[in-house]
């Protein structure tokens, strides 16, 4: 991937940088995303395992470092809103909106099950926390310049995130979005782009270019970032660095670089997991993997 | 170097004598942000065609010009929405219905955010412009989306009638408006309610329910038929979806025909609805529908299309005299 030119947030910003604690509980965190990601799919039968394996860490931090939320409120107006373009990955997200008691736990047991609010994609109509419906690839980023826009007309300071998927880059929608943004100085409004590589049927760039993706994002005025998306670290002290620069017109996009399927060794070599079904034996080995990797 | 429009063309009659339902757009915006009704508008680079040039003088903060970007505009519209303000967006028909149809389900009905689409230049009112320029299937295609009213009004009056309606209404809403160019049929304190009819007349020989534009003819020619001694009917359908199904089979157990008239494809759009509720609760009436035969409309100026396809008060007079021999 072109780095050149990205900007990297200097040392000396004046913004503490998270602590080793707070980074062990975000990369906790994630480990709990990826082992419920694995319980709510075997209810599911079939899932998109790496698809959310890759924005684990993106979630965690988010949710539990940037993000201006409060615990069982929902609906509170002064609230950051997520917003995801690849909404494919709720079931990474619903395991935090319960955590946080945006809905009862119990929910997440009957995950796809006849009449659950919770299905392969996040509706906001019927899960508190959702802050929009997605599923239809590539509308996210305009839901976003919305409630920037509105967010400034309430004179709100509100941040707006909006995940998108690098294979979303392919959707004319996000482009319309990007030049609404600019245009408008939304720079409450920040895009994370989940660059891992992949989507459905094959690698990003042989299926349909998208690089270079930074002189892209930066062509339409936007102020870019990249990060490693699984350095929770990096990733969290970069977020509270965009969003303490509440000086900043222009719109920020964070091209997360991420591994699809990140933690599972097959998953990361094998694009085909992006939606699929564990046997019994290979979901055990996950869970293990995943747990190796705790601290 | 300057240069003066030409007082026929189109520039000119937007700029300067603003037309009744376009302009009453803006101007009943305009009543609305003033009353305190949390009202935002936006538009895809046609603040001039659909007057909401007016709106944005008034109120700058309330109005987001979004360019030729009609599915981002109507995704942001939605994603305003749920900020807690009421967003209006317009652009014409063709690009709103069709174009913007994925958005307008999945973003604005599906998500049940009070976004107010207004379609203008429906039917075939751009006339030379083309196919491109015409929506003779946005009925059809926006009353199959569930949660969304469809309301096709038949001139300013009724169309800043219901715009205030529309400010305690439950569902989001797309608007059918014409060019702007629309006779006027009503009063500017005709009632006007979401789902009710205006039973102008029950006929015995024919009742005509139109929409849109469609009612000025068809109120015409219902006028010069009865004239003639028949006993000719009207039904003003300005809300397609829900449809006022008792509207239609009180005319359904009176009539003797029941002609549908609209500036759409006869399939799908209110000739459609209609067929559907006599299909389930019978009545005896037969159906004949009138407007666009499923086809793509020829070029031509407004006026001669309407000529040519009678819709114009003549057009729908000897539609209805043919069924009357």
């Amino acid at each position: 991937m072109a780095s050149s030119g990205a900007s990297r947030w200097p040392s000396n910003s004046g913004n503490d940088g998270i602590s080793d604690e707070q980074a062990a509980r975000l990369r906790e965190r994630a480990r709990f995303v990826r082992l419920e990601t694995i319980r709510l799919i075997s209810i599911a039968k079939v899932g998109h395992y790496s698809s959310v394996f890759s924005c684990a860490e993106i979630f965690s931090t988010l949710y539990y470092d940037t993000m201006r939320i409060r615990r069982g409120e929902s609906d509170w107006a002064e609230r950051d809103r997520f917003l995801m373009g690849k909404g494919h990955a709720a079931v990474g997200q619903f395991p935090i909106l319960a955590d946080l008691d945006f809905f009862d736990r119990s929910w997440l047991d009957d995950y796809t099950r006849l009449g659950s609010p919770l299905g392969d994609h996040p509706d906001m109509r019927k899960v508190p926390g959702v802050d929009f419906s997605s599923g239809s690839i590539g509308h996210a980023l305009s839901n976003g310049v919305g409630m920037a826009l509105g967010g400034r007309f309430h004179g709100q300071d509100f941040n707006v995130f909006v995940l998108l998927g690098d294979g979303e880059m392919q959707e004319g929608q996000v482009w319309e979005a990007a030049i609404s943004a600019a245009t408008h100085r939304l720079g409450r409004l920040v895009a994370i782009v989940d660059r891992n590589g992949y989507q459905l049927d094959g690698k990003v760039d042989d299926v349909a270019a998208v690089e270079p993706l930074d002189e892209k994002w930066r062509a339409f005025g936007w102020e870019v970032h990249e990060v490693d998306g699984h350095d929770v670290v990096a990733l969290a002290n970069l977020l509270r660095k965009v969003k303490a620069d509440t000086g900043r017109e222009k719109p920020c996009c964070i091209i997360a670089k991420t591994v699809k399927g990140k933690g599972i060794d097959y998953m990361e070599t094998e694009p085909g997991w992006h939606l699929g079904y564990l046997a019994p034996e290979d979901e055990a080995r996950a869970r293990e993997t995943i747990l190796e990797g705790a601290e | 170097m300057s240069a003066a429009l030409h007082p026929d063309s189109w520039q000119y009659r937007e700029l300067n004598k603003r037309a009744p339902s376009l302009a009453t757009l803006a101007n009943t915006l305009i009543e609305l942000a003033e009353a305190g009704h949390p009202v935002v508008a936006g538009t895809a680079d046609l603040q001039y065609s659909n007057g909401l040039a007016g709106f944005a003088r008034r109120f700058p903060e309330r109005f987001t010009q979004f360019g030729i970007s009609e599915q981002n505009m109507v995704s942001a519209a939605a994603g305003m929405a749920t900020t807690g303000v009421m967003p209006y967006v317009a652009t014409f028909a063709s690009f709103l219905a069709l174009l913007c149809c994925e958005q307008i389900r999945m973003d604005v009905a599906y998500c049940a955010q009070p976004v107010r689409l207004i379609g203008h230049h429906t039917g075939i009112s751009l006339g030379f412009y083309g196919t491109s320029h015409h929506a003779t299937e946005d009925i059809a295609i926006m009353r199959s989306i569930a949660d969304l009213t469809v309301v096709s009004t038949a001139d300013g009056p009724q169309f800043a009638a219901a715009l205030r309606a529309s400010v305690s209404h439950p569902q989001p809403i797309y608007f059918r408006i014409s060019r702007g160019h629309d006779p006027v049929v009503y009063a500017d304190d005709a009632p006007f309610e979401f789902g009710k009819a205006v039973v102008h007349r029950i006929g015995n020989d024919i009742t005509i329910i139109a929409c849109g534009m469609a009612v000025h003819s068809a109120k015409q020619a219902m006028e010069a038929l009865n004239g003639k001694g028949h006993s000719v009917g009207l039904i003003d359908m300005h809300t397609i979806k829900p449809l006022d199904r008792a509207a239609v089979m009180a005319a359904a157990r009176k009539s003797r025909i029941i002609l549908t008239v609209e500036e759409h494809n006869i399939l799908g759009g209110l000739g459609g609805a209609v067929a559907e509720v006599l299909a389930e609760e019978g009545g005896g009436a037969r159906l004949v529908r009138h407007g666009i035969k499923d086809e793509y409309s020829l070029i031509a100026p407004p006026t001669h299309l309407y000529r040519h396809y009678k819709l114009d008060a003549a057009g729908v007079e000897s539609v209805a005299q043919s069924l009357l021999a």
